[in-house]
């Protein structure tokens, strides 16, 4: 039993840590500030929770897991809101999705 | 050794974070660098706990997720105020 706790939360945080990975990758390499978002965002998800989960399992039933918890639902609220408040920053600052330009022209011409 | 691969990816996230807060072109960019620094910082602090086998570290993850995120909410709101002002202090035409 603890030897498959073990090899489970192995592959959960392995997963996780690839998770983290590669949205770290993605903010490196993606062109513009709105993919660079969109990659962040994979590691606030998928790495977050993966490696948050195979934590648990490693805590068992003990204080550590409720202070998990309490980091899991913490950053899943936060996490949202300051990307929100990132992109809204960026918007009213003149930033515009690659592409975007057409459909603001789109939009001109059709009002 | 469960924990090795999941600190070092952490460490590289954070090391590649870094990066793009030094070149990232606008300022968005690096705040954005920042927010993803500050929460593989938590992880990474929460798998450090197990590693080491002191499950203390997980009260310092958690206090680290409270100012980042507070950190994070002061600079957006603090350069969303300062470029709304600049907009209306300049005429229309000059932009």
């Amino acid at each position: 039993m603890e030897t498959a706790f073990d090899a489970i939360s192995f592959v959960l945080m392995t997963l996780g840590g690839l998770c983290v990975f590669i949205g770290g990758l993605g903010v490196l390499r993606m062109p513009e500030l709105f993919t660079r978002m969109h990659a962040a965002s994979v590691t606030d998800t998928g790495g977050l929770g993966l490696v948050v989960l195979g934590l648990a399992l490693q805590a068992g039933w003990s204080l550590a897991l409720v202070k998990l918890a309490a980091i899991l639902v913490f950053l899943f609220a936060t996490s949202p809101t300051s990307a929100y408040a990132l992109a809204n920053a960026a918007l009213l600052s003149g930033h515009r999705p690659e592409g975007a330009e057409r459909l603001d022209e789109a939009a001109e011409r059709g009002s | 050794m469960i924990y090795l691969p999941v600190v070092l990816a952490l460490l590289v996230t954070m090391g590649l974070a870094l990066a793009r807060a030094l070149l990232g072109p606008s300022l968005y960019d690096r705040v954005l660098a920042m927010n993803l620094f500050g929460t593989k910082t938590v992880l990474f602090l929460a798998a450090v706990a197990f590693l080491s086998g002191r499950p203390d570290f997980l009260d310092l993850a958690l206090a680290y997720a409270l100012i980042n995120f507070i950190g994070v909410m002061a600079v957006l709101q603090f350069f969303q105020s300062r470029e709304l002002r600049r907009q209306y202090e300049t005429p229309r035409g000059e932009r």
